[in-house]
Order: structure tokens, then C-alpha cells, then sequence
């Protein structure tokens, strides 16, 4: 078998044992790599109803089935475990020399069980595992703990995991990092920390062969040619926060956590002022050509030596979602987020939330209280500098920081019962998961996107925010068709998460990003690495059978047909001002949407999986535990 | 650092176009040795501190100290090209070689345990395959000479207040 080794490496840590588990090719022909093969081995190994922390609550990483060869931006892994921020599937990707380490080492998962009593750190040496201490470890920060890794072996190609602090501390939406890159969300960071690994380091040191080298090589310079034009311009010259003044125009950019959808500032926030006053260089993601990563530094002010990568998603969580126009606060934001290992846009919503509980008087100065302001803090919105100074509240969960640091859906239901508010009609999340830097209640089709996501409010799993902004749908009325553009829309990205290949070369292959234009050289591609004889359908069936991996998982830990719901604000509350003024998604516009996306993907009314759609997809063992 | 005295032509490359990509260590092991690993490149990237990124080969050094400190006489070096040869016959892999390189550029094959050197490519006939692959253009086939004309010309253009004509147009 080419580009695989047909291993899965099972860890046990109350044990300290390990042991080989053989894969067969059909296995891997089914689930391919990255979030699918990820779900698929949490699947095998979780112990149903677990909780999240439990140990049997399995930490699944998954390969891609690229890493290692010069196919760009297909050096990324899968993270799956059972998430505590949503209590269903918890999937992250993030590109990685990690990933690549670990199929030198010839692995193509990982699985780990059980859970240590002290803190550990594991050391996959190609074929060996060893448990080492990690108390030398504990209390640095991620990109710190790699070096001291590294440091310690001597060896610069040994690659690590790690989580940071707030990891330590469990903080809910805690993540892990490498090479400062982040399994961002879903609280993977918090999973690891219950079961107290620090870091989990790899050498591999075996070559990758491919079944046609020749015809993968000429694909890769080609793409890697394509990726250097046009069709990767905006990522590669501001980043994706050339986002904010698009969003902003739109009307679609959180403001106050998602009061309104036009900030006033937003100039001062844009990708365009980053690249001007703080740009530093751009940096790449392993086997990425395209490097969209723009480092940024804080050169002077209150946060000078500030310095990480700035992109959309993490910068308005943290800038516009908490009315802050002051660049310089919301890279220190970021940069307390990315050193201490938790996710910036969970973390930037949670602030969010908590500035407008103090606006509306449920939380006091004196709330805030800790030993960076003993008096408390006035939390407005815009208050930059408290807004830092409640980051390292939540990332130390210190006084109220322990509250914020359970994520939007937990704090606001501990703040209701302790002070008998509702505050849950201001926490800006779907299942748990704070969501992503578009206000959906004027872009209808993500919307629905958004509301039946398997992992909650993000913006990764579903694209269905395309269509409704490029105006192929009409991003304020429903319609019939929108059950079938969500679901195709989810389907399309689990193929890229899947592979997995960084999202951003979908246009590179021959210039369009549909289907028609990407699926046939995907084929191709995994064919030469594989000598398998994939066509259109096949590619296109990846995705199918890796969204419906993801939700046959939540599925067997209770999932109900009213999980899939979008947050009151979206619901009731009309934004006043910009283009999107005046819209809400209503309750029954979103079960209007839910039935007709049932519908389109075959399920029941109910949103179960009938056992004929699993068979097809070739799960018979699914269809035999979940199906309908 | 210490400078290179070549006046060989060597790879080299710009830090500041570096994204640490490792495009160039998995085609240099692919030319090498028909499989993708880096730990086998002959270029090898190297990144600390999150931004300080580069990539580092064989500098052909003139009296290259590698050839010197090889006690086993395996290194010879190419009075044409500046290319540094091994005899793996003659090499045990003793790593004084690498004791001597103040670039870092050797490295030790962890199956074999012999040194290994950039060659450039000198049996390919398009040249060094990490320059071709190089998506951002940041590593050159270059001499020392080359080097400091263009630092001349990028010193003197960057020097003149032009705003319409330093920046690219997007």
C-alpha cells in the first residue's frame, strides 16, 4: 500500500502500554484521512456516553493522506475526541510538521486511552513510545514548550503537540498547538489535560514513497505554480483579514458580540492597517506554498513585544466582537490566546459576553476583581486593556476568569441559576461552540449551515456562507433549494478537511472551486500517491460518508432533532443599522430549513440516519448501531 | 556568522522570502534518494523564535574545512565546481566534518550513518531542483560575487523615496 502503512498506533496511558493495530485497504478507501478517519477511530474507541473528560474518551489523531509528500498544504492532521465544550464530536485539523513527523514515524493514527496520574509527556520515536515527565514542561507556553522539546533531544525534526497553560488549567476551549499552528477548536486542550499530557513529541525517520512519483511531482509544481497567481492573491498579500472591511460593508461583522453587524472602526481593524503598521513576515504551514500566516508585532504602547499571527476569524472575535478599534490590544489578545494555547475565537466571544454583562449591570467593576486590577474592571465594550487583562483572568481562571474559562453556554447558565438572569439570551454560541466571525441572521443558507453543524458554531465545516454572500442565493429570504445548498456545502468541505488539503488552494487546479473544477485532480492526486484507481464519484463520496461519520457520532451520544438551533439573538433580535438591519432567523423559518435539509440529505424527519443511506455509503456497522 | 569565501557557485537563501515551507528538502530527497524525507535532504530549513526562517546547503567554501578535518581522506573537493565528494568507502561517518562546517550544511544519514552533502543537483540537467520548487523564490544558484551586486542594487533602490514605484501593484 502506497501512501500509507497500514498502522494505527493505540497508546494506553493507565497502562503505559502500546500496542499495533493492522488497517485494511478498504478501511482506509472508506475513511480516507484527516477529520473522517479521525471520527471514525474516536468512533471505535470512545466509550459511549463518556464524559468528555473521562478516560474513556479517546484522543484520536488522524493523518493526511498527503503529508509527507510535496502535494501543497496536504501537511495536516485530524484531532477528534468527544468535545467539552459541546458534548458531541470534537474535530480539529491543523496544518503541521507534526503530521508529517508521524507518517515518517510510519503511523497513519494515533489513538490514545486511559489517562496518566502525572503529567506526561509522549515520545513516539518512530516505532518505540516512551512516557516521560513533564514536569520540566509544565507552566511554558506552546511555542516555548516545542523549543524546550527540541532543546532536550537535540534533534530540530522532532516535532511536537502541546497544549499551553490554559490547557494546564483546563480552560474549556483550551487547544493544542504546534509549530504555532492550532487543533483550534472544540477544546481538545481541556481533553488532553484531563488525561495529563503535556505534550506528545515525534520523530520519524523513514521515507514516504508514493505509486507515481513522476505524475505526483509534475501535479505539485504545477499547483504549487497556480498557487502563486491570482487565485490565492488575497491570502497571500493581507491574509484572510482583508475579511473585515468586506464583512463590515456587507453588514455582517460581529460587533458587540453581535449586536450589530457594522463597526463604526473598522478601518482600524482591517487587514489593510495590519499590513501597514504591523506586519512583521509571512509564514507557511508545512508543504504550503501559499503562506497566508501574517505575522504580526506590537512595535509600541502598553502592549509593545506583542508579536503572533493575525488572521479574520481570530481578529474580530477579539477587535469588532468587543467594539476594541485599537489593533495593537486585539494582537496582544491574540497573542495571549496563541502563547497560552487556547482558542482566540471562543476566548474573543467569551470576553464578548462578559462586556455585555457588564453593560447590562449583571456583572459588576468588582466582578472583575483580580490581582492585576484589585478594584476591578470597567468592562465596556471597547476597553482594550481590560479586555487583556480579563484574557489572562480566563487563561489563569482566576476570580471570574474561572466562570468565562467554561465557555459561553456553560458561564451563562452559572450565571443564570447563581444570579437569576438571562444572560443565556447574549451567550453567542450553537451547541456550545461559539461562533464564527458572520452574523447569520442575513445569510439564511449558513444559517441553516450553522444550526445543524455537527461540531456548533463554525464556520470550517460548513461554506454555505458562499453562496449567500457571491448572491447565488438570496442571503435574507429562505427558499426550497436551501436544504440542498447546505448540505452539498458541508459535503464539499469535508472532502478538503478530509484529505486533508488546506482549503485555500481549492481554486488552484484549474481555476474554479467547484466540484467539476477541483474533484477530477483530486482524483488524479490520490491516485499517484496511492496507485488506487479513484474517479469524480469517489471524491465526491469522501465528504458524504465523512459528514455522515460526524453526525452518526453525535447521533449514538444522544443528539436530538432541537440541538440543531441557532442562539435567541439570531432568532429575535434584528440588528438596527447597515444592510442586514431588520433580519432575524425565525423559529419557523428554521424548522421550514431544518426539515428541507433533512430531507435533502435522506434522513428522517426526525434528522436520523435511515440504515439504507449508511449501507451505500459502505458503513454497514454503523447502520447497525445508529440506523433507522 | 562566519562568511563564506567561495568563489564557487552555492545555494543560498533570503530569510526574508523564506516561509519555511520545506518545499526544497522534500524534492532534494526525492532527487537523492527516490523518497520524500527531509531528515535525508541536503538543504535543510531551519526556523526558531516563530519568524527567523531560513534554509541552509553546502557553501562550497574555498580550503573547505570539512576536506581539512576529514581524517579518513574521503572528502575531495571539485577544483572546477567547489562541490565536495565522498568516498563512502572511506567515510565512517566520525561527523568531524561537521565539527568544521560553521554553515551547519552537513548532515549524517540515519540509516547508514555517512555524511551527506549538497551536490547541486550536478547530474540533473535543469540544475538544483529545491531552487526550481522554491515557490517564493527565496533560495538562488549564486556566486558571493552575485550576491553583493544585488545587495548593492537592493540597498541603493530601497535608499530612494519612490512610494508609487517600491510597492508591487495589487
Amino acid at each position: 500500500m502506497h501512501g500509507y502503512s497500514g498502522n494505527i498506533l493505540h497508546i494506553d496511558l493507565t497502562n503505559r502500554s502500546h500496542w499495533t493495530e493492522d488497517k485494511p485497504e478498504e478501511w482506509y478507501k472508506l475513511y480516507i484521512g484527516g477529520v473522517s478517519m479521525a471520527t471514525r477511530l474516536c468512533w471505535e474507541n470512545i466509550e459511549v456516553g463518556c464524559d468528555p473528560y473521562s478516560q474513556g474518551n479517546p484522543i484520536c489523531f488522524a493523518n493526511g493522506i498527503f503529508a509527507g509528500t510535496p502535494v501543497p498544504v496536504g501537511g495536516k492532521y485530524g484531532l477528534a475526541s468527544k468535545s467539552p465544550l459541546t458534548g458531541m464530536i470534537g474535530d480539529s485539523l491543523s496544518g503541521s510538521w507534526f503530521s508529517i513527523a508521524l507518517k515518517r514515524a510510519q503511523w497513519d493514527g494515533v489513538v490514545i486511552h486511559g489517562g496518566s496520574e502525572n503529567w506526561i509527556h509522549i515520545f513516539i520515536d518512530d516505532n518505540r513510545v516512551e512516557f516521560l515527565p513533564a514536569d520540566k514542561l509544565l507552566g511554558l507556553g506552546t511555542f516555548e514548550t516545542e523549543e524546550e522539546i527540541r532543546e532536550m533531544f537535540g534533534d530540530d525534526q522532532i516535532r511536537s503537540a502541546t497544549i499551553g497553560p490554559a490547557g494546564e488549567k483546563m480552560v474549556r476551549f483550551a487547544n493544542v498547538t504546534n509549530d504555532g499552528r492550532q487543533a483550534g477548536r472544540t477544546g481538545h486542550g481541556a481533553v488532553w489535560a484531563s488525561k495529563k499530557i503535556k505534550a506528545v513529541s515525534v520523530r520519524g525517520t523513514y521515507g514516504i514513497t508514493v505509486a507515481d512519483p513522476e505524475t505526483l511531482l509534475q501535479m505539485s509544481f504545477d499547483i504549487t505554480e497556480s498557487s502563486q497567481g491570482p487565485h490565492t492573491e488575497k491570502y497571500r498579500i493581507y491574509g484572510t483579514s482583508t475579511n473585515v472591511l468586506n464583512m463590515n460593508k456587507l453588514g455582517l461583522l460581529p460587533t458587540r458580540n453581535f449586536q450589530e453587524g457594522v463597526f463604526e472602526f473598522a478601518e482600524l481593524i482591517s487587514g489593510e492597517y495590519l499590513d501597514e503598521h504591523h506586519k512583521v513576515k509571512v509564514i507557511a504551514c508545512a508543504q504550503c506554498p501559499i503562506a497566508c500566516e501574517q505575522m504580526s508585532m506590537v512595535k509600541k504602547g502598553p502592549f509593545a513585544g506583542a508579536m503572533t499571527g493575525i488572521e479574520y476569524e481570530c481578529l474580530q472575535a477579539v477587535s469588532s466582537n468587543c467594539g476594541i478599534d485599537d489593533m495593537t490590544a486585539a494582537i496582544q489578545l491574540v497573542d495571549i490566546a496563541d502563547k497560552s494555547g487556547m482558542d482566540a475565537m471562543s476566548m474573543g466571544v467569551s470576553i464578548s459576553f462578559a462586556m455585555e454583562c457588564y453593560e447590562r449591570g449583571v456583572l459588576k467593576k468588582e466582578d472583575f476583581k483580580c490581582e492585576a486590577a484589585p478594584d476591578g474592571i470597567e468592562l465596556n465594550f471597547g476597553n482594550g486593556e481590560g479586555a487583556v487583562i480579563l484574557a489572562r483572568m480566563i487563561r489563569d481562571r482566576e476570580g471570574i476568569g474561572a466562570i468565562l474559562a467554561e465557555g459561553t453556554r456553560i458561564a451563562s447558565s452559572m450565571l443564570d441559576e447563581e444570579r437569576g438572569t438571562e444572560t443565556w439570551k447574549w451567550a453567542m454560541h450553537i451547541k456550545g461552540l461559539e461562533n464564527p466571525g458572520y452574523d447569520a441572521r442575513s445569510l439564511k443558507t449558513f444559517a441553516l449551515g450553522l444550526a445543524v453543524g455537527t461540531r456548533g458554531g463554525c464556520h470550517n465545516r460548513s461554506a454555505a456562507y458562499d453562496p449567500d454572500i457571491k448572491g447565488e442565493t438570496n442571503r435574507f429570504t429562505i427558499d426550497e433549494t436551501r436544504g440542498e445548498v447546505a448540505s452539498r456545502s458541508e459535503e464539499y468541505a469535508a472532502v478538503y478537511d478530509t484529505l486533508p488539503l488546506c482549503k485555500f488552494i481549492r481554486r488552484c487546479f484549474t481555476g474554479k472551486a467547484d466540484r467539476a473544477g477541483a474533484w477530477p485532480a483530486i482524483a488524479n492526486l490520490i491516485n499517484a500517491t496511492t496507485g488506487w484507481n479513484f474517479d469524480y464519484d469517489d471524491v465526491d463520496s469522501i465528504g458524504v460518508r465523512a459528514h455522515t461519520m460526524k453526525k452518526a457520532f453525535n447521533i449514538r451520544e444522544g443528539w436530538k432533532k432541537e440541538d440543531d438551533d441557532l442562539p435567541y439573538r439570531w432568532k429575535n433580535e434584528p440588528m438596527t443599522i447597515g444592510p442586514s438591519a431588520g433580519h432575524v432567523v425565525t423559529d419557523d423559518e428554521l424548522d421550514y430549513l431544518k426539515k428541507i435539509y433533512y430531507e435533502a440529505k435522506g434522513w428522517t424527519e426526525e434528522g436520523l440516519i435511515p440504515k439504507k443511506v449508511l449501507i451505500d455509503l459502505g458503513m454497514d456497522d454503523v447502520a447497525e448501531e445508529i440506523g433507522v | 556568522m562566519v562568511a563564506s569565501t567561495s568563489k564557487y557557485k552555492y545555494i543560498v537563501c533570503d530569510p526574508e522570502l523564506c516561509i519555511g515551507c520545506q518545499l526544497c528538502e522534500y524534492i532534494c530527497s526525492y532527487t537523492k534518494t527516490g523518497e520524500f524525507n527531509t531528515y535525508r535532504s541536503r538543504i535543510r530549513t531551519v526556523r526558531v523564535d516563530e519568524v527567523l526562517i531560513t534554509a541552509v546547503a553546502c557553501r562550497t567554501c574555498e580550503n573547505a574545512p570539512c576536506v581539512i578535518a576529514c581524517t579518513r581522506d574521503a572528502l575531495t573537493q571539485d577544483s572546477e565546481t567547489g562541490i565536495i565528494h565522498i568516498d563512502p568507502q572511506k567515510c565512517d561517518g566520525c561527523a568531524w566534518c561537521i565539527e568544521a562546517c560553521d554553515f551547519g550544511a552537513i548532515s549524517i544519514n540515519h540509516h547508514t550513518k555517512l555524511a551527506e552533502f549538497c551536490n547541486q543537483c550536478e547530474d540533473v540537467e535543469e540544475g538544483p531542483q529545491c531552487v526550481k520548487i522554491c515557490p517564493k523564490d527565496a533560495l538562488e544558484y549564486t556566486t558571493p560575487d552575485q550576491r553583493s551586486q544585488r545587495t548593492r542594487r537592493k540597498l541603493i533602490k530601497s535608499s530612494l523615496e519612490f512610494p508609487s514605484k517600491t510597492k508591487d501593484p495589487r
